[in-house]
Formats: structure tokens, C-alpha cells, sequence
């Protein structure tokens, strides 16, 4: 756990090649490496080059607008900020607990999502990767491509997301940035008609998931050498569990581990987050990099998303993806996999989870309820977790007596995986690009290992006024001549 | 027997004293309008329920029918204006409908929609406009007031309390509240006020109600604002 190859010793005298902006992923982030004439790598940074705001510009609104305002800081996985943001303002209203209807419409349209979003990620953005190789022919490595090539699994990939978004349309009203979720509950439930008419396909939808699931272990299992080493790095992992131990994307308390598995915490109530978790920030990145308190800045920084949920739960209460996580936990013999391709792999397992989750709702007549709302003591400051499906999303907020925020704090998943991933990428540049002739083939291996965990770019650059800017007049020698900071 | 006038070719009865608007709308002729209620004396500020009567225009709201008038009103030159001045009123204030609560609910968007507004045009304002929080039932958000005057009139004219004024002059005109301290905490405005239900915008909002209301049963997910001239008429 070290911050190897974040900085050169001498920058001036090395080349810079970017891959501006990196494809295939959600947002816009670049990754800028330092090269010496032997084509030796010196330096490797992943930056987020967007700057959004949201923390800010949401201070002084009505509370009961956040939900629907912050989901707008992301288009594939919206529903995640809307329901964190509704956990958090239940907590404002005094929704202690909400009624049984309101839950399973809320975690009806979580999972939902989690499936459209894995579904997108894998056979969308990542897929071409995985088929056709690394450094195959840059025209067909798409989507396109694949569906040219593997018709069936471009098609399933479709329409598996397309199920996602229908279960997001008929609990949140639309299928991008809809409004389900409010403060203290829900405003709709499910007609019959809507319930029906996805119980009609969620059938297929569970048997094609378990194929996905097949068709990664396959690829994962054929070629160990590169799949358990691409990208390589050790590092604590966090999520939250839910009762039992049990994975859950929608609620529980937030467990870590280290490395070889060990807790570090767990059962801790997500209200007190801060008290766990610290965001430090660094002068040429945008996006903050978070640690765990107790183990400090260079041995406290963790990952998130599907390969930490899969390890960190005891089990998964649906059966085949139960089935599915001991034929991981078993492959991995018996200690933490940390290879981010192993992402992938866990990330299919969560996808059949989801859809035997959404099965089990649709057969449950909480769904067709009117009994959407509570209300209790308000407070004034609220936190709201949920697993996104690129991890574990905080929100908080702090209200006034007239019901305007005062304060938020959002540290979204890809934030979580910050020091993550620009380790993954510094292992690939060290691996393949070091002293050889660089190729665009060789810069899509950078690439694969930030697309394995799914970053969205755009989410995790929604600070404003807190983040330190630092701006550097650099001669043709590469001498600074002026520099200005802000911190 | 009710005398007649012709809008856009069709013959429309009126009885003596009606306005165009008031006509045409009993008629089932939908005429755009904003600062325009049917509940209230006719301001004639927004213009666009600006038509053309014998060649000339005029507003709609303001001006009485009379027999054998020719009225133009759902033409393209018309509608253009009409359009022109509905993206003034967005570029003035700040109406983010992403995350606005009257979405849906709100005259001035399901406007836009109707004239087929598809951007601002104009160079938005982005004017600083805090939002007025004080009272424990209402909040008041400025940014989204298209200055129709409808709560002025309706506080004045019908709850009798005078709450809201339009205060300044030209393009710098704002609404105010009557108070000392400017805040509407310390008035003796209620959500019974007829003025809490007049705003044809999202300026006067009933607290912790917003989104209440899902997506597909708004006002005009139901139908367009063409279709509503009975919700109209009921008083939006």
C-alpha cells in the first residue's frame, strides 16, 4: 500500500502520453504517464477532469427537493443518489422505519437498477474487452462489434438492461431521473397491469443473468495467468451487509476488512460515518481520495463495489447466486481476491442476484399497497448509505428549522475507489508499457483495468469550493516559472 | 339569440361584456395566457394571449369580443411571438424543471411544450433571487416568478390582506411581500389564502408536499394545456 509512481522525481525531463479521455466509461477522466527515453514509466495519474457542484448549489433549497436534484448528477445510475438522498431526509422527517409497501418499491427499483447498470457495464462498455482480447482491432473492440460477432449476447445484454429500466419506470415514473422515492416513503405503488407485465419476462431475465454469470467464470477460469494478476494491488474493502450478513444494496451497516480479510470494523451504524472515514484531498486530482481513519492516509484507503460486496457478506439469501458466490469464494481459495478483474465475475453474480430479488418482490402484494408514507420527530441532520452498483454512496445533509439544507456531503463510489484504481493503472503501466514501445493496444490495458471497476467520472467530481487548485506556468524546459494555489 | 365572432375560422358566441379569452375558452378554443385567471380582473402584462383582431393585435384577456370581429390567434407568426416571449420569461428567472416540484403542474413549461419550445435562445440572466423560507407552511421561490401578479390580486381582491406587490420598475421589477421585514413569516398569510393557489409557476409552494405527486398523474401528464380549459377555468 503505497503511492509508488504518483509522482516523478523529475518531471521535466520525461515525455507525457494521455489517453484523453479514457472510453468506455461514464464521465470524463484522463490518465497522464510519464516516460523517460527508454520508455520507462515515472509516473501514472488517473484525473477527473470534470467539475460539477452539486454539494454547493443544493445548500439553501427545501429538503424534499434534494432527492430529485441530486440523481441528476449521474445518467446511468441515478436511482442510487435519489434513494441515498431519500434515506437520508427519512432520517430528517422521522421516518425511523418505513412502511413494508414503500421498502420493497424502493429496493424494487434499487435492484432494478443494479441489474440495468450491471448489464450496461458488462456487455456495453466491457465485453468487447473480455471477447475479443485487449489489443484486438480497435474497429470491432464495441459493442457493435460484438453484436456482430455474438449476436445472442449483445442481444441478451440489451434486453437485460432494458428490464432494468422498465422496473425503473413503473416505481420511479420514468426511466432516467424519474421521482418515486420521497422523503418518509414512496408516492407510488404498482398497478397489477405494471406488476404483470414484468413478471412475464423475469423468468428469462434470471436465466439469462445466470448465463452471464457462466460466461465470465468461463472467460475468468480459461486464462488464470491474466485474469488473477491484470492490474494487481492488495487493499482493504468495504460495503455495507445487511441482516445477517447477508449482501444487501439497500440497507445494513457498514463492515470492513484488510486485506487478508480480517475486520477491521463492522455493525457500524452509517450515521456515524465520519467517525470512520476521512476524505483527504491532493493538488492535481479533482476527485477527493477517502481513508479509514483508524490506519491513516497510506494505510487506510480501500475499494468498493461488486468484488468487495461479493467477499465481504457472509451470503446471498437468493439461492443460484448463492451458488454462484461459493464457486467464486471456493475458486479463490479460501483468502480475498483482490485482481480488479475478478470484478467482472462478481459484479454478474450481484446482476442474478438483483434479478432474484426483483422475482421474489413481483410475488409480493406489499407491492400494489397504498400505505406509502410516514412521518415522525424531525431532526435536523440526517445520513443515507446504499450500495450503488459501483459501491457504497454516503450522503449527508444537514437541514435548518425552516427546511432549507445547510450542509452535504456526498462521497460516492467511485470516489471510494480513487486510490483504487490509480493503483490498478500504475500496476498495468509498470506491467506492460514499461520500457516498451507504446501502442494504442498497450493504453487500452490502462483502460481495462479503470473500466473493470466501473467508474463513473462524472459522480464523483460533485464537490465545489472545497477542492485545493493548483495551477503551474511550466517553461519549454519544464521549469516552474509561476504557480498559484488555492487550498 | 348570443352574437358571434370568428377566431381561426371558427364561429364563436359571446354575451355582451365578455372578454376574447373569456369567448373563446367556453367556446373550447384554447388561447395561451399566464397572467390571465378567469377568478380575476385581467392585468394584460404577459402578452401572450396576444391575437389579432381585424389585422391588429391585441390582448386577448383585455379585449372585449364584439360582433363580426376576425380573430387570429393559432398562427405560426403569432405563435412565434408568443414562443419569443415565453423564453424571455425562462431566461429571466431560474426555472430548472429537472428538479422542479411544479413540474408537470406548472403553466409556464406545459406553455413551452404547447409552443414547441425547444431551447431558451436568449442569454439566461441567472438572477439572485434567495427563496423566502420563514414561514412554517410556505415556501416562497422567487426564482421562478414570471411577475403575473395573479397572487397579488388574489391576496388583495379576495383574502383581503394585501401579502404580495410588485415592487420596482422595468426589468427590474420583483415581487415583495408586505412586511416590515420583508418575510413572510411576518404576515397574516395562510394556506387558506385563495393567493397560496393562484401561482400558475412553482413561486408559492405548499412545504414538504413536493413530488407528492407521481409522474403520469400531473396535471399535464394527463393532458396538454390545450386540453385543460376546464382546469383553467377552475382556477390552476
Amino acid at each position: 500500500m503505497t503511492y509508488n509512481l504518483e509522482t516523478a522525481e523529475h518531471p521535466e525531463k520525461l515525455r507525457r502520453v494521455a489517453i484523453d479521455p479514457v472510453s468506455r466509461v461514464e464521465g470524463h477522466g484522463k490518465v497522464t504517464i510519464l516516460l523517460d527515453d527508454q520508455n520507462k514509466v515515472h509516473q501514472v495519474r488517473l484525473h477527473i477532469v470534470e467539475f460539477r457542484g452539486f454539494e454547493k448549489f443544493i445548500q439553501g433549497r427545501p429538503y424534499w427537493e434534494v432527492p430529485v436534484m441530486v440523481q441528476r448528477l449521474c445518467g446511468i445510475c441515478p436511482v442510487s443518489h435519489h434513494l441515498a438522498a431519500s434515506k437520508a431526509l427519512d432520517v430528517i422527517v422521522g421516518a425511523k422505519r418505513l412502511t413494508p409497501a414503500a421498502e420493497k418499491l424502493r429496493r424494487l427499483m434499487h435492484y432494478g437498477q443494479m441489474l440495468q447498470s450491471h448489464a450496461l457495464h458488462f456487455f456495453h462498455l466491457c465485453s468487447p474487452d473480455l471477447l475479443f482480447g485487449f489489443d484486438s482491432d480497435i474497429t470491432k473492440r464495441n459493442i457493435v462489434g460484438v453484436a456482430a460477432a455474438h449476436p445472442e449476447i449483445a442481444k441478451r445484454g440489451v434486453l437485460l438492461r432494458k428490464f432494468g429500466q422498465e422496473v425503473i419506470r413503473v416505481t420511479a415514473g420514468k426511466r432516467v431521473h424519474g421521482t418515486g422515492a420521497v422523503p418518509g416513503g414512496m408516492n407510488k405503488s404498482l398497478t397489477i397491469a405494471e406488476r404483470d407485465e414484468l413478471l412475464k419476462d423475469i423468468y428469462h431475465i434470471v436465466s439469462w443473468s445466470r448465463d452471464a454469470v457462466h460466461l465470465i467464470q468461463k472467460v475468468h477460469i480459461q486464462d488464470p495467468g491474466l485474469y488473477n494478476s491484470f492490474g494487481i494491488f492488495r487493499s482493504n474493502f468495504m460495503s455495507i451487509v445487511g441482516h445477517n450478513g447477508d449482501l444487501d444494496f439497500y440497507h445494513g451497516t457498514l463492515r470492513a476488512r484488510d486485506d487478508n480479510g480480517k475486520l477491521i470494523f463492522d455493525d457500524v451504524d452509517y450515521q456515524q460515518y465520519d467517525k470512520y472515514i476521512e476524505e483527504e484531498v491532493r493538488p492535481w486530482s479533482y476527485m477527493k481520495f477517502p481513508f479509514f481513519k483508524s490506519l491513516g492516509r497510506e494505510h487506510g484507503w480501500y475499494k468498493v463495489g461488486p468484488l468487495a460486496r461479493v467477499q465481504n457478506c457472509d451470503q446471498i439469501s437468493t439461492p443460484f447466486a448463492e451458488h454462484e458466490r461459493k464457486e467464486f469464494v471456493d475458486y479463490a481459495g479460501g483468502s480475498p481476491m483482490h485482481a480488479p478483474l475478478a470484478y467482472h465475475w462478481t459484479r454478474m453474480i450481484e446482476m442474478l442476484h438483483a434479478a432474484e430479488v426483483i422475482k421474489d418482490l413481483l410475488h409480493d402484494d406489499d407491492l400494489l399497497s397504498d400505505d406509502l408514507m410516514v412521518e415522525g420527530e424531525r431532526k435536523m441532520e440526517g445520513v443515507g448509505v446504499i450500495e450503488a452498483p459501483r459501491g457504497t454512496l454516503f450522503h449527508h445533509y444537514r437541514v435548518d428549522e425552516n427546511d432549507l439544507i445547510t450542509m452535504a456531503n456526498l462521497i460516492v463510489s467511485t470516489t471510494n475507489n480513487n486510490q483504487a484504481m490509480n493503483e490498478a493503472v500504475r500496476h498495468v503501466a509498470r506491467r506492460y508499457l514499461h520500457g516498451r514501445e507504446v501502442t494504442e493496444g498497450l493504453l487500452n490495458h490502462i483502460e481495462v483495468a479503470i473500466r473493470a471497476f466501473d467508474p463513473c467520472l462524472s459522480c464523483a467530481t460533485h464537490a465545489l469550493g472545497k477542492m485545493p487548485l493548483a495551477v503551474e506556468l511550466v517553461d519549454p524546459e519544464g521549469n516552474v516559472v509561476h504557480s498559484l494555489s488555492r487550498s | 339569440m348570443s352574437q358571434t365572432f370568428i377566431i381561426d375560422g371558427k364561429t364563436v358566441p359571446f354575451e355582451e361584456g365578455q372578454t376574447i379569452i373569456q369567448a373563446a375558452t367556453k367556446a373550447g378554443v384554447f388561447i395561451p395566457h399566464l397572467c390571465y385567471h378567469p377568478d380575476f380582473k385581467p392585468h394584460g402584462s404577459c402578452k401572450l394571449c396576444t391575437v389579432k383582431v381585424n389585422g391588429r393585435q391585441t390582448a386577448s384577456c383585455t379585449m372585449r369580443a364584439m360582433a363580426g370581429m376576425v380573430v387570429e390567434s393559432d398562427t405560426e407568426e403569432i405563435n412565434a411571438e408568443r414562443r419569443a416571449l415565453t423564453q424571455m420569461l425562462f431566461v429571466e428567472g431560474n426555472h430548472f424543471c429537472p428538479s422542479c416540484e411544479q413540474s408537470g403542474n406548472c403553466q409556464l413549461q406545459a406553455t413551452a411544450y404547447h409552443l414547441g419550445m425547444m431551447s431558451p435562445h436568449y442569454d439566461h440572466f441567472f438572477p439572485n433571487r434567495p427563496v423566502d423560507a420563514s414561514h412554517p407552511e410556505v415556501l416562497l421561490d422567487f426564482n421562478r416568478c414570471i411577475l403575473c401578479s395573479l397572487c397579488v390580486r388574489a391576496s388583495r381582491d379576495v383574502d383581503g390582506k394585501n401579502v404580495f406587490a410588485l415592487s420596482g420598475r422595468g426589468i427590474t421589477t420583483h415581487l415583495i411581500v408586505n412586511a416590515k421585514s420583508g418575510q413572510l413569516a411576518d404576515t397574516n398569510f395562510t394556506l387558506d389564502d385563495k393567493a397560496a393557489h393562484v401561482c400558475p409557476v412553482g413561486v408559492i409552494l405548499r412545504k414538504r408536499k413536493g413530488f407528492a405527486v407521481p409522474i403520469g398523474e400531473r396535471t399535464y401528464d394527463k393532458q396538454p394545456i390545450s386540453g385543460t380549459v376546464d382546469a383553467v377555468t377552475e382556477g390552476h
